[in-house]
């Protein structure tokens, strides 16, 4: 849906923004990208729009190239993107419903439809008990939610979102997270997300991409970034201490085998004594994915670690 | 001077100033506007960049506000003249008081619109709109009341300016105050202007400020 190829993006400071980025987002999924600050996160998401010019490469949304599209036809294929921002970008000076309808008034829809697309869309996010109230009246949550119901407003099949739910607490966080996975699967919204937090990923994200200086270090479905040995997304979800001390073992249960009685059933099978070092247990996407850091002494360990293998756990270590 | 005979005087003197200030609020609020508009979208960055055009615009209306309003008023005088077709009376004084006024409110209106978030702006943009629709539906709309308390301002400068107009045959109170007050040491005439001037800004700032507050939606 979204097709990101050898995007550069280096600007006026000299700063090179995106070196050399690739991203496939596919129908229907949400898909996240994590980095620290600076990574580049923002000019990736703002060169799908189009808000930053990439240096160079191609940006390919819904099939259409939008690096080469003239200034009207930008303008009618961004109508067809979705965006909600960090800070809400709402006007001060509209009320609710005026802000949702704003993307159709710029896309010259009469106004008795207007009205009917407004009300529908305030429904659609729980707030038309708000439709008259202005934003500096609202909590944050809420302000997001008219930001959300104001990027649907034009129907688009793809929604961007940079760090949409970072100046938000916890629980509030998780509502909007709820709600933008409740538009992905009712209304089949593509949604890429960026972030710096694991927990949007950890949640929602049925895809991840890590990305550093510029540069996506990984990318790929998040249960199979999991299984992958030395996935960065699997140190970000599961920290534990760099480097693992020598002689140690990490053991990763991606497939749903957390919760298996697997080292119970390492020590009577091999006869070895089972330190743990550290580990955690986490939900994705509401399967249950662990990993853990132990020390095997004596017995048969060579075997044990085959076992553990054969059951499908993620073995790092010696 | 009795009361009876100074009430026409002062009558006319305030309607001249009101004329004044009234044609040259609302022609600098016609040019400013426009000029503090294209002091921030032609600016680096802006919606349309076109530093040059933004260079000789910032360098006109800086030196606009660097003359003292005597002075451009006396400098212009040919301008006036070929504008009006006279340099004297009220509506030959609407000419500086104009000029003077216009930097001033369009560096106010330039100030106004850079406090609409980047994020905003850019948001109007994601969801196509044209830079037309965003100066006319974000910009303008969002800083509504900064514009307002910005005129009241100006409003309030040219009642001064149209004072010192006064001194060079523009009429109205300023003229009132220096040729009865000053001229001729009609302490009477003085003391009514000044207190008539006085309730005249204290009146288009209240009016002002309520109309700014009743805007704000903050
Ligand atoms: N308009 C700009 N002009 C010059 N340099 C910029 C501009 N925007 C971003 N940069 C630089 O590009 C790099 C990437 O910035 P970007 O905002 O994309 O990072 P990010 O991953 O979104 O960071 P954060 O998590 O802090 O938002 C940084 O070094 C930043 O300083
Ligand atoms: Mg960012």
């Amino acid at each position: 849906m979204i097709h990101v190829s050898a995007l550069r993006k280096v600007y006026g400071t000299g700063v090179v923004a995106l070196d050399g980025v690739d991203l496939d987002v596919r129908e229907g999924e949400i898909f996240g990208v994590l980095g620290q600050s600076g990574a580049g996160k923002s000019t990736l998401l703002r060169c799908v729009n189009l808000l930053e010019r990439p240096t160079s490469g191609t940006v390919t949304v819904g099939g259409q190239d939008l690096t080469v599209l003239g200034d009207a036809e930008l303008r009618a294929a961004r109508q067809r993107i979705g965006m909600i921002h960090q800070h809400f970008a709402l006007l001060a000076s509209r009320t609710v419903a005026a802000n949702v309808a704003f993307p159709l008034e710029v896309a010259k829809t009469p106004r008795a439809e207007r009205r009917t697309r407004v009300a529908e869309l305030l429904d659609l996010v729980g707030l038309s008990d708000k439709a008259g109230a202005y934003p500096a009246q609202l909590s944050g949550g809420q302000k997001q939610r008219v930001g959300i119901a104001r990027a649907l407003a034009a129907r688009p099949k793809v929604l961007l979102s940079d760090e949409a739910t970072s100046a938000l607490d916890p629980g509030t966080t998780q509502s909007i997270l709820a709600l933008l996975r409740r538009l992905n699967t009712e209304l089949g919204l593509t949604i890429l997300l960026i972030t710096h937090e694991m927990q949007v990923i950890k949640s929602v994200c049925d895809s991840a991409a890590t990305m550093r200086d510029g540069k996506v270090l990984e990318s790929g479905l998040v249960h199979d970034l999991i299984a992958r040995p030395g996935a960065l997304l699997t140190r970000e979800i599961f920290p534990l201490p760099e480097p693992a001390p020598p002689g140690s073992v990490t053991l990763t249960f991606a497939a749903g085998q957390a919760g298996e009685p697997v080292l119970s059933g390492l020590v009577r099978k091999f006869d070895v004594d089972v330190d743990i070092l550290g580990g955690s247990l986490e939900e994705l996407r509401g399967v249950s994915v662990g990993r853990l850091r132990v020390g095997l002494h004596g017995g048969e360990t060579a075997a044990a670690l085959a076992y553990l293998r054969g059951r499908g756990v993620l073995v790092e270590g010696p | 001077m009795t009361f009876e005979e100074l009430l026409p005087i002062l009558g006319q003197a305030t309607a001249e100033t009101a004329q004044m200030v009234f044609w040259s609020t609302l022609l600098t609020a016609l040019l400013g506007l426009p000029i503090g508009v294209l002091l921030v979208t032609t600016d680096r960055g802006g919606l349309a960049p076109l530093p040059k055009v933004k260079a000789v615009l910032g360098a006109v209306v800086n030196v606009g506000r660097s003359l003292p309003f005597i002075v451009l008023m006396v400098a212009i005088l040919p301008f006036t003249r070929l504008l009006t077709g006279t340099t004297i009376g009220t509506v030959a004084a609407i000419v500086p008081l104009t000029l003077g006024a216009v930097p001033f409110y369009a560096r106010l209106v330039e100030t106004a619109l850079r406090g609409v978030g980047r994020e905003v702006v850019e948001a109007a943009q994601a969801m196509g709109a044209r830079r037309v629709t965003v100066v006319t539906k974000v910009l303008l709309p969002e800083t509504l009341p900064e514009l307002v308390a910005g005129l009241t301002v100006t409003v309030v400068a040219l009642i001064s300016y149209s004072a010192m107009a006064g001194a060079i045959g523009g009429g109205g109170l300023g003229d009132l105050a220096i040729r009865y007050g000053y001229q001729r040491f009609d302490t009477g005439v003085m003391v009514v202007t000044v207190v008539l001037l006085i309730l005249l800004v204290q009146l288009i700032q209240i009016l002002g400020d309520a109309i700014a507050r009743r805007l704000a939606h903050r």
